[in-house]
């Protein structure tokens, strides 16, 4: 009787664990991203990965090793896997793949001069840079002080 | 202004949906971005080269007077970075 309990509250646990390791990794790219507070260190998240560890820890306690069925045992390691997979691709993308960018080193030094372009913008129409540049500011006849180029990688 | 690969719909969609007032280029085949050095080969969602995060700061001639390439992706610019570099453009 009290061996069944224990082993349940510690399936409680695994769960748990779980659950919160998949929030772990899938809150950061739905919710925490949109911050800079918690995107550029994503702290939030790896406070709710440390968490999930503590109910892996406290599943483990709760569990008496000497009545396991191999159906529980199955489903402990699968969901174990699924946690280990999601702190692993969350590691993977903070540490290493976002850090994967081109070192641009060909681009135009500060002193020169920016390289001209014509693009269509918004409404499709044709805009060059020396448009850009000598075009009046909206409200103002004065051309502006300077212009902000933003290279970005895309809306998606 | 912002360049990015994204067709002239698709970046019209993004400024309606988020109510941007600045000019918003688009460079599909990437040739602005390559004369730029900021193309990322094959970073697009769907493989297609996109741009690198990138800033240049022009003053009223066209001459850089700063630019910004962040190391990660998820680490951009803030709007107190700029204002601060726009500070010293010439008047």
């Amino acid at each position: 009787m009290n061996v069944a309990i224990s082993n349940r509250s510690g399936a409680g646990y695994w769960w748990a664990g779980t659950v919160v390791a998949l929030i772990g990794f899938l809150s950061y790219p739905l919710l925490f991203s949109q911050f800079p507070i918690t995107r550029d260190v994503p702290w939030v998240n790896f406070l709710l990965f440390a968490i999930a560890a503590l109910l892996f820890v406290l599943g483990l306690r709760h569990t008496s090793s000497n009545s396991i069925e191999w159906r529980t045992w199955i489903s402990r390691t699968v969901l174990g896997v699924v946690s280990l997979w999601a702190l692993w691709s969350f590691c993977f993308i903070v540490f290493y793949k976002s850090k994967q960018l081109p070192l641009a080193g060909g681009s135009p030094q500060v002193g020169q001069k920016a390289p001209d372009f014509e693009l269509q913008d918004t409404n499709n129409q044709p805009v060059t840079l020396a448009q850009l540049l000598s075009a009046p500011v909206p409200g103002t006849q004065a051309p502006p002080r300077g212009v902000l180029l933003v290279f970005y990688r895309g809306y998606w | 202004m912002a360049i990015s690969v994204d067709t002239p719909e698709l970046s019209r969609g993004l400024c309606q949906r988020h109510g941007y007032t600045y000019t918003f280029l688009s460079d599909p085949k990437a040739e602005v971005i390559r004369r730029y050095d900021v193309l990322h080969p094959g970073a697009g969602i769907k493989s297609q080269d996109i741009a690198r995060p990138a800033e240049f700061l022009l003053d009223s001639s066209g001459i850089i007077r700063w630019k910004y390439l962040t190391d990660d992706f998820r680490v951009r610019l803030r709007p107190d970075q700029i204002l601060e570099a726009a500070q010293t453009l010439p008047q």
